[in-house]
């Protein structure tokens, strides 16, 4: 069963006089419980079809279906709840509200998802010490490394079950080996938890993590292949 | 958790935090300060404008106001007191008086009074001048020659207690009826003008000298709870004829008084309206800037699926806590300034002469109101909280792609 489904999305962004043609019909089909990268150098699209399947942003053309919501024929606030419920993200950096510690910001999305309070505690606790970070409950973000950060914010995306967690470049502001040591945390909840991951990356030591490398050029899928193991 | 996120983040930037703050502590506690001197000095006000011969309501020959001469006096007033024995309620105190122009002169001087002729034992209950006697003695029901006279008008005639004074004024007759007194008492008033222009006699004195018979000029009303004064102001005015007597209250009876008080109140509302633009202004740029700065951490918040609305509270929330500790502060300052004030209360006689003009006291107690301020507060709370919804619905319409984009 595909938990994605594009089909053939185009999106022109107008920057003053210039128009941009950030994707230029992308047909995508994501298997439930996939590890799928999407590659490419700068400028690709890659941020735009990611934000395009978490619903931030609207194609212009072309149909995405998301774990069996059609994106296109959804409101604002259906939009919201559908992020809310069914997909968690990861973004490059500043993904956590500073004022609130480790075990709060992961709380947080709960509070809004309406999961009480007791609950929501201990499973903020579980999937923090999940991630690595049993002692570092009470940090604020500024008191943790990059790559901790990034491991909080992996944390939050999955703690309320998603059907798929969208990471756009994770890694890309850490050093290769902490962005190694995020890649392999992502890979084990995907096994783990059964999360579907896609994640954005130019870097091509992330790439080799990836079971499937999606690779976009000039918002135009270029390659696409399935990786052995 | 919202309130505990809204709490850390006004404390993001302590420094703004304060200064909005203070605004809000000043501008409550100006409401309250300001507020409670003014009500003192209107209150005060009031009480000096009943006090000095006034009353609540007063009943008087119906031309009497129009033209305050002998002839247009109560002739029968057994008939009106019975009326009032009818329809004042319990607890109610009230006495006649004559009162006409009249000269007073002595070897040195001579200088136009008014002259008013009172029941000691009844008078003592209704006006200050009993009270205020500073040497001698009030009138006794006895004295056919005593006089009270205020210190500034024996000042102005060089004389003193013991001394003569003359009345001159027209009688029932049209004559010019005249007859010496010996000063008893002299008095001081809140104001000077008071002590310059009355004299007491008593009302049998003067109904003698004027040729009155049982003649008296009016008749002044103090109830026990001035909250009737409307009410029983209309009862009279049906009891009595009006083709016979004009029935007033002070508000009436004081035009001035009365619009200085409209005049203050308006001059509050302002002082309220200026301190809360003032304020209003600081908090919506102080959030403004707060929620500009936040943009990219709402925009997260809109990724993650939180909801326009939740945005608005949590910036809503943000600005309750402002308030709140500004109008805590606030408050307790406010009270505390009007509680650390000598009790002998503000004294201002060095500016009085210039306001004795308003019937204003040389000395000012601040009178806290509650009225007042669960006004100052309300006002502040629920206009902040409205002007708050401005920076918060902006901060709720970023929309996460913009948001995430903007460095
Ligand atoms: N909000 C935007 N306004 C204008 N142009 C944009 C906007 N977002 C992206 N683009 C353009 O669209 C193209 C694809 O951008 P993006 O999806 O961010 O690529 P990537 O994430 O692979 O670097 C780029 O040429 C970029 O300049
Ligand atoms: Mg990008």
């Amino acid at each position: 069963m595909n938990i994605v489904e594009c089909i053939d999305i185009k999106k022109t962004y107008e920057q003053g006089q210039v128009e941009v043609q950030a994707l230029r019909g992308i047909s995508l089909s994501i298997k439930k419980g996939g590890f799928v990268a999407v590659a490419g150098p700068s400028g690709s699209g890659k941020t735009t079809v990611l934000n395009i399947i978490g619903g931030l942003d609207s194609a212009d053309s072309g149909r995405v279906m998301v774990d069996g919501n059609v994106l296109d024929e959804m409101n604002r606030s259906q939009l919201a709840n559908l992020r809310l419920h069914n997909i968690g993200f990861v973004f490059q950096a500043y993904n956590l509200i500073p004022v609130l510690s480790a075990l709060e910001n992961v709380e947080y999305v709960m509070l809004l998802q309406g999961v009480p309070v007791a609950d929501r505690r201990q499973r903020a606790r579980t999937i923090l010490d999940d991630v690595g970070l049993e002692d570092k409950y009470d940090r604020r973000p500024a008191e943790l490394s990059g790559g901790q950060q990034q491991r909080v914010a992996v944390a939050r995306a999955i703690v309320s079950n998603p059907s798929i967690v969208l990471a756009d470049e994770p890694t890309a502001n850490l050093d290769s080996k902490t962005g190694q040591d995020l890649l392999e945390l992502m890979q084990e909840m995907n096994e783990k938890k059964k999360v579907t991951f896609i994640f954005s990356t130019h870097d091509h030591m992330v790439m080799d993590y990836a079971r499937r490398l999606v690779k976009i050029r000039d918002g135009r899928v270029v390659d696409d292949q399935i990786k052995a193991r | 958790m919202n309130f505990r996120l809204g709490w850390r983040n006004i404390w993001r930037n302590p420094r703004r935090t304060l200064v909005i703050m203070s605004a809000v502590i000043i501008g409550i506690w100006s409401m309250i300060f300001l507020g409670a001197l003014m009500r003192g000095i209107t209150d005060q006000m009031v009480r000096n404008g009943i006090a000095t011969l006034t009353g609540h309501i007063q009943v008087h020959h119906k031309d009497y106001r129009n033209d305050p001469v002998i002839e247009n006096s109560i002739t029968e007033p057994e008939a009106v007191e019975a009326t009032l024995n009818d329809i004042l309620p319990p607890g109610s105190r009230w006495t006649p008086r004559v009162r006409v122009n009249a000269i007073a002169s002595n070897a040195r001087h001579s200088s136009g009074i008014t002259l008013v002729g009172v029941e000691p034992r009844r008078e003592d209950k209704i006006s200050f001048v009993a009270q205020a006697i500073t040497q001698g003695r009030f009138l006794k029901p006895v004295d056919k020659n005593g006089i009270v006279v205020g210190k500034a008008l024996a000042d102005k005639f060089e004389t003193k207690l013991g001394r003569k004074l003359v009345l001159m004024s027209q009688d029932t007759k049209r004559e010019i009826a005249s007859r010496a007194f010996r000063i008893v008492g002299i008095f001081r008033a809140e104001m000077e003008a008071t002590e310059k222009q009355f004299v007491f006699i008593t009302m049998s004195a003067a109904q003698q000298m004027l040729e009155l018979k049982k003649g008296i000029s009016e008749i002044s009303i103090i109830l026990s709870d001035y909250q009737e004064v409307d009410q029983v102001t209309v009862a009279l005015r049906t009891a009595l004829s009006a083709t016979d007597y004009e029935v007033q209250s002070w508000q009436e009876l004081l035009p001035m008084v009365t619009a200085i008080l409209k005049m203050y109140d308006g001059f509050i509302f302002l002082w309220f309206l200026v301190v809360f633009i003032a304020m209003g202004f600081g908090l919506v740029n102080t959030t403004l800037m707060a929620v500009f700065e936040r943009i990219r951490e709402f925009g997260l918040l809109k990724a993650l699926g939180m909801k326009p609305w939740w945005i608005i509270k949590g910036v809503l929330i943000e600005s309750f806590f402002l308030l709140i500790l500004g109008m805590a502060i606030g408050n307790s300052l406010g009270f505390l300034s009007i509680f650390v004030l000598p009790s002998t209360g503000i004294d201002l006689s060095s500016l009085a002469e210039g306001m004795e003009f308003a019937g204003m006291s040389r000395v000012i107690f601040p009178i806290i109101e509650s009225k007042d301020v669960i006004t100052a507060n309300l006002v502040v709370f629920v206009l902040g909280l409205l002007v708050s919804v401005y920076p918060a619905v902006k901060a709720a319409r970023f929309t996460p792609v913009e948001a995430m984009a903007h460095t």
